[in-house]
C-alpha cells in the first residue's frame, strides 16, 4: 500500500532576511525539524525571493547536486570553476558540488525579485569532479503532458545529476489527470505545487503544497484548477 | 565555556574549512576545531575528546574508512557523519541530527 506524507505550504520553515524570503520545506538554516529532515535522497527544497540586486555572496559548497528553477526573474551564477550564467524561467542549472566548489549567485536585475526554487539532492557518489550546466526545458508537445527537466542519464532530457533522480514538471488543464509511473524501484516522488489545485490519491493539494508518495509504482494527478507543478522521483535509501 | 559541544571537523579544502568553522563556531553552544587530512584528525582524537567529527569533502572511501575505524577505536560513542552542501544551510540540522537534539 503507497505510503504518503503531506507537508503543507503554511507549514514550512521561514527565513526573511529583508532582501531574502525563502520557505524552507525541509531543515535548512535555522529552521531545524527532527520530523522534516529529507524525503528520501530529496534534502533541500527552498522557495526563494530575492530582491532587486541582492544575492548570496560566495560561499562554498561540497558533495551535494544542487538544481535551481527560476520561476521569475533572472538568477546570476558565477563559480570558481569560471561559469558564469544567467537563468531565467524556463531553464534549469545545475551544479554537483563534488569535491568543493565556490559560487555566488545573485539576482541579474535591480528592479525585480527573482524567485526561484533551490533544490539539493544527496549524490549517489562522494567526491566527484564539479561540474555545472545549465539547458532550455522542452516544451511540451501537447496540453497536459509532463516535461522531464532532469534524469541521472547525460544523454537524456534536462540536465542530469549523480543520482537515480527524475524531475518532470507538469501543466495542467482544469479537469485533466495525468499518471506517473515512478522510475525505479524504491524510488518516491515528491510532488510540489507551484500554483493551482491537484489532487492525488484523494489529497487535495494547493499552491506550496508538497506531498510525497511512496511504496507505489504509479499514481494519478488530477487537476481540479488549472495548475502546475513539480514531481521529484528520488531513491528512498540511497 | 562549560558544556559545550566539542566539534571536530575533517576536511581537505583550507578555505571551505574555514567557513564551516566560522559557522560552527557562530553557535555558542558548540566549539569546532578544524584539521586537514587523516592523520591530524586522528592524532587530535587521541589528545581530545570529541562530540561529532564532521567529515568534510575530498576524504576518498579508504580515508573515510579508516577515520572511522581508528577514531571508534579512540572513542566508540562517537558520532562521525559526512557533511554534505559546504558551508551553508545544513550544518545545523547534520549537528542536531547526531546530537539528537532541537534547536
Amino acid at each position: 500500500m503507497a505510503q504518503i506524507v503531506l507537508h503543507t505550504a503554511a507549514s514550512r520553515g521561514g527565513a526573511d532576511h529583508g532582501w531574502l524570503k525563502s520557505y524552507h520545506t525541509f531543515s535548512f538554516a535555522s529552521y531545524y525539524n527532527p520530523e522534516r529532515v529529507n524525503f528520501g535522497a530529496l534534502r533541500v527544497l527552498n522557495d526563494d525571493a530575492v530582491d532587486g540586486g541582492r544575492g548570496f555572496g560566495e560561499h562554498p559548497h561540497d558533495n551535494m547536486e544542487i538544481i535551481s528553477i527560476p520561476l521569475s526573474g533572472s538568477l546570476e551564477h558565477k563559480d570558481s570553476m569560471g561559469n558564469i550564467g544567467t537563468i531565467e524561467p524556463g531553464e534549469i542549472q545545475v551544479m554537483s558540488a563534488g569535491t568543493g566548489i565556490y559560487h555566488t549567485e545573485y539576482n541579474k536585475n535591480k528592479d525585480q525579485t527573482v524567485k526561484f526554487l533551490q533544490i539539493w539532492v544527496f549524490p549517489n557518489k562522494r567526491n566527484v569532479e564539479p561540474r555545472y550546466d545549465q539547458v532550455k526545458i522542452d516544451t511540451p508537445e501537447k496540453p497536459n503532458t509532463l516535461v522531464q527537466i532532469l534524469s541521472p542519464n547525460p544523454d537524456d532530457a534536462g540536465v542530469w545529476i549523480h543520482q537515480d533522480a527524475w524531475f518532470n514538471l507538469g501543466k495542467l488543464e482544469k479537469g485533466s489527470h495525468v499518471d506517473y509511473s515512478l522510475q525505479k524501484k524504491g524510488n518516491g516522488a515528491y510532488i510540489f505545487v507551484l500554483a493551482g489545485d491537484i489532487e492525488i490519491n484523494g489529497q487535495a493539494l494547493s499552491t506550496r503544497d508538497g506531498f510525497g508518495i511512496w511504496d507505489t509504482d504509479n499514481f494519478t494527478i488530477q487537476a481540479a484548477s488549472d495548475a502546475e507543478f513539480l514531481i521529484m522521483d528520488v531513491p528512498m535509501e540511497f | 565555556m562549560e558544556n559545550r559541544t566539542e566539534i571536530l571537523v575533517v576536511g581537505t579544502h583550507e578555505d571551505i574549512l574555514k567557513t564551516v568553522l566560522r559557522l560552527l563556531n557562530a553557535e555558542t553552544s558548540w566549539h569546532a576545531v578544524g584539521v586537514l587530512g587523516c592523520e591530524e584528525a586522528i592524532a587530535k582524537c587521541k589528545a581530545h575528546t570529541y562530540a561529532i567529527v564532521l567529515l568534510g569533502g575530498g576524504l576518498t572511501e579508504p580515508e573515510e574508512a579508516k577515520l572511522k575505524t581508528e577514531i571508534k577505536l579512540i572513542h566508540p560513542a562517537i558520532h562521525i557523519i559526512p557533511h554534505y552542501g559546504g558551508g551553508s544551510g545544513l550544518l545545523y540540522a547534520e549537528i542536531h541530527g547526531a546530537l539528537g537534539t532541537t534547536n
